[in-house]
């Protein structure tokens, strides 16, 4: 490694010790953990919970609904897909305006 | 003769019960006549894919362009190209085989393949995006000591790889030789010539573009079908399914079962079955699939393809939404197969059986709904779609070898792009050797259980190691190694253990591990080995693992230092 590469990695990693002390990076990294872990452990009882279900009472999904052939189980399983798609959908709007423009100025303040 | 393709195609029929079993040996997989309309539909669409190829080939000059199409995928297609490596012949043909056999079942799996997704978002991508270049296995290692972790990574990919592609190559074998009439061997032939070329020129910027023009073509014919069954009972579902119990129930009555048992056994396709037994389970399956999509190395390698990871994100919605909706038609598609081809006896054999096998079921309701031609051009997707998901896995296998092993822990990173990628394409060729000839060496087993092993040894090692690296200071070289090594290999040893392989594959008379997935046992052992092992680490290494993980993070968070990862 030249000079050069060495006074540029110390100067990126001073970069990253920086943007790790700021107030504002800390509270982004807290604001995104506490929704991505909410969203996981909605998905997960959602999804699970579906499992049991299954596993502990399929004459409760097997009934039917509206006088129909159509049982409950139906809505519920397809129900479990879509909410897989909002979960996602959630985040990533969430994520594209709230959190991507405090990236943005967290990196560009801390431009060397 | 060989199995059904229902078997050897619908990997994840290794949850079925037994019953599916003892089929097998009932109705062997004959060779059909020779299909020339699917034929020449198929070489339409190998015509294209080949000429895309000779386009994407001029463009791969550089590793970052063979490993990850030069980071240049947006999102949405992306997310179509991931939706593509996901919805695999198993998915199409499997599922809506399952549905028309055991009607509500099928929508249990649909459901477990899909909510793996909002995981992988949440937890993964960007972090995936931010820190990696090529492989999952950057990532992983990305604080660590490169050398052991990259060998775990490099083993545990083959190892995923490898199941997951015998699988593949086995039911494209079986498919091919029923919807196009052509041998075996032809068939198992053509899948390897056909992906080599892809990936061994075209490279990820190939492999991407045969990904979404399937995944396009298998939406659209999807949707036609199931529109056209919808239009059949003037858009009401209801009046699908309850045609559907009337079919199911004159089927029973037919067979001399006495009416109201045949009533029921008719209405039991509105609920669910056999497929579900016990909580173990059930719960060890779900963990498998919801945590196994999230660790499987040719999946996480589509997220180096993006240039931000903004768009890793935007492509795991278009991915999600893509695989949802496609899940949606196949429900629709299974309920209308039972419907029109469950009481065709054009479609039946003398003992009331499919014709072909199980696996037909789609495929029999193309002919019902369209004819001839619709028959080939489902026929033609069909075959692409293996392609596409074979091209995918190969491409992740080779760099798994070229990057891993032979840039990082063989060269330690001193290599240039031209060696890599050499290195690289040696290894597409060898693996596709090795997947013709596994493929032809296994046309007779029963490899049932590969699709789910691969998912089960994901979830017990890729996936432990990748979050732990990323979200856990304290996590050490040490640990990770240890953790998922050892959750892959119990991952291996309950599944061959399991009835699956026990008994029926050795032939034993009763499993010694009675579940029908590992990973409820070897998934938190490796979370707990890595764990146990980090907190005990007092190496020198250890101390410069947890050093590392602030910058990590902030890299990982904020994309600062990922500029320019895949552009050089």
């Amino acid at each position: 490694m030249s000079d050069d590469d060495d006074g540029a990695a110390l100067r990126h990693s001073e970069r990253l010790a920086r943007i790790a002390a700021d107030p504002r990076y800390q509270a982004l990294v807290a604001r995104r953990s506490r929704l991505t872990w909410l969203l996981t452990a909605v998905m997960v009882a959602v999804f699970f919970g579906y499992i049991l279900l299954i596993a502990f009472d399929k004459a409760f999904l097997a009934r039917p609904v509206g006088g129909g052939s159509t049982t409950i189980g139906i809505p519920i399983g397809l129900g479990v897909i879509l909410v897989g798609i909002l979960i996602t959908g959630v985040y990533v709007r969430i994520a594209n305006r709230r959190f991507d423009p405090v990236v943005r100025d967290i990196r560009d303040g801390s431009e060397p | 003769m060989g199995i059904p393709p229902r078997l050897a195609l619908l990997a994840i029929a290794i949850f079925l019960p037994g019953l599916a079993l003892a089929e097998t040996v009932a109705r062997p997989a004959e060779q059909q006549a020779t299909n020339w309309p699917a034929i020449l539909m198929f070489a339409s669409f190998a015509l294209a894919t080949l000429g895309i190829t000779r386009w994407a080939a001029r463009r791969t000059r550089s590793a970052a362009d063979f490993y990850a199409a030069g980071g240049g995928i947006t999102g949405f297609q992306n997310g179509l190209a991931i939706a593509g490596d996901y919805m695999s012949a198993a998915s199409f043909l499997g599922i809506s085989a399952q549905i028309f056999s055991d009607g509500y079942d099928g929508l249990i799996y649909s459901t477990g393949f899909l909510v793996g997704w909002p995981i992988i978002l949440l937890l993964l991508a960007e972090r995936l995006r931010n820190l990696g270049k090529y492989t999952f296995a950057d990532v992983a290692s990305f604080r660590f000591a490169q050398t052991p972790v990259r060998l775990f990574a490099a083993f545990s990919t083959l190892s995923v790889v490898l199941f997951y592609l015998i699988a593949q190559m086995v039911g494209a074998g079986q498919l091919i030789k029923l919807l196009f009439g052509l041998p075996y061997g032809y068939a198992v032939g053509i899948v390897g010539v056909m992906m080599t070329l892809y990936v061994l020129f075209g490279g990820m910027i190939a492999t991407t573009w045969v990904q979404i023009i399937k995944a396009v073509l298998l939406l659209g014919c999807a949707t036609i079908m199931a529109f056209a069954v919808l239009a059949t009972f003037g858009f009401s579902p209801d009046a699908l399914f309850a045609r559907a119990v009337e079919v199911k129930t004159q089927l029973a009555l037919s067979s001399g079962t006495p009416p109201p048992e045949a009533a029921q056994r008719g209405a039991s396709i509105m609920g669910p079955g056999n497929f579900i037994r016990d909580p173990i389970s059930a719960i060890s399956f779900g963990m498998a699939l919801m945590f196994g999509t999230a660790g499987l190395p040719h999946i996480l390698m589509r997220f180096f393809t993006v240039p931000d990871a903004q768009a890793a994100r935007k492509s795991v919605l278009w991915a999600t939404g893509w695989i949802g909706y496609f899940y949606l038609l196949t429900f629709i598609i299974g309920f209308g197969a039972i419907v029109l081809v469950g009481s065709n006896p054009d479609f039946l054999d003398s003992s009331g059986a499919l014709r072909g096998g199980g696996n037909m079921a789609a495929i029999h309701l193309a002919d019902a709904i369209g004819g001839n031609l619709f028959l080939g051009f489902v026929c033609a997707v069909a075959f692409a779609t293996i392609l596409a998901v074979v091209a995918g896995l190969t491409l992740s296998g080779a760099s798994a070898v070229s990057h891993d092993l032979y840039a990082s822990v063989i060269r330690k990173g001193q290599v240039t792009s031209e060696e890599e990628i050499r290195v690289s394409r040696r290894t597409v060729v060898v693996l596709a050797v090795v997947a013709i000839l596994l493929g032809i060496l296994f046309e007779k087993q029963n490899v049932a259980f590969m699709v789910s092993l691969a998912f089960a040894l994901a979830a017990s090692g890729n996936f432990p190691v990748l979050l732990l690296s990323v979200l856990w200071k304290g996590c050490t070289t040490k640990g990770v190694v240890w953790g998922g090594s050892i959750g892959v290999l119990l991952a291996l040893v309950l599944t061959i253990l399991s009835p699956a392989i026990w008994v029926s594959v050795i032939g034993n008379e009763v499993p010694i591990f009675p579940y029908s997935s590992p990973t409820i046992f070897s998934m938190p052992l490796a979370f707990f080995v890595i764990w146990i092992v980090s907190v005990t680490d007092r190496s020198p290494r250890a101390a410069v693992d947890r050093g590392g993980y602030e910058g990590q993070r902030v890299r990982s968070e904020t994309g600062i230092g990922a500029e320019g990862a895949s552009s050089h």
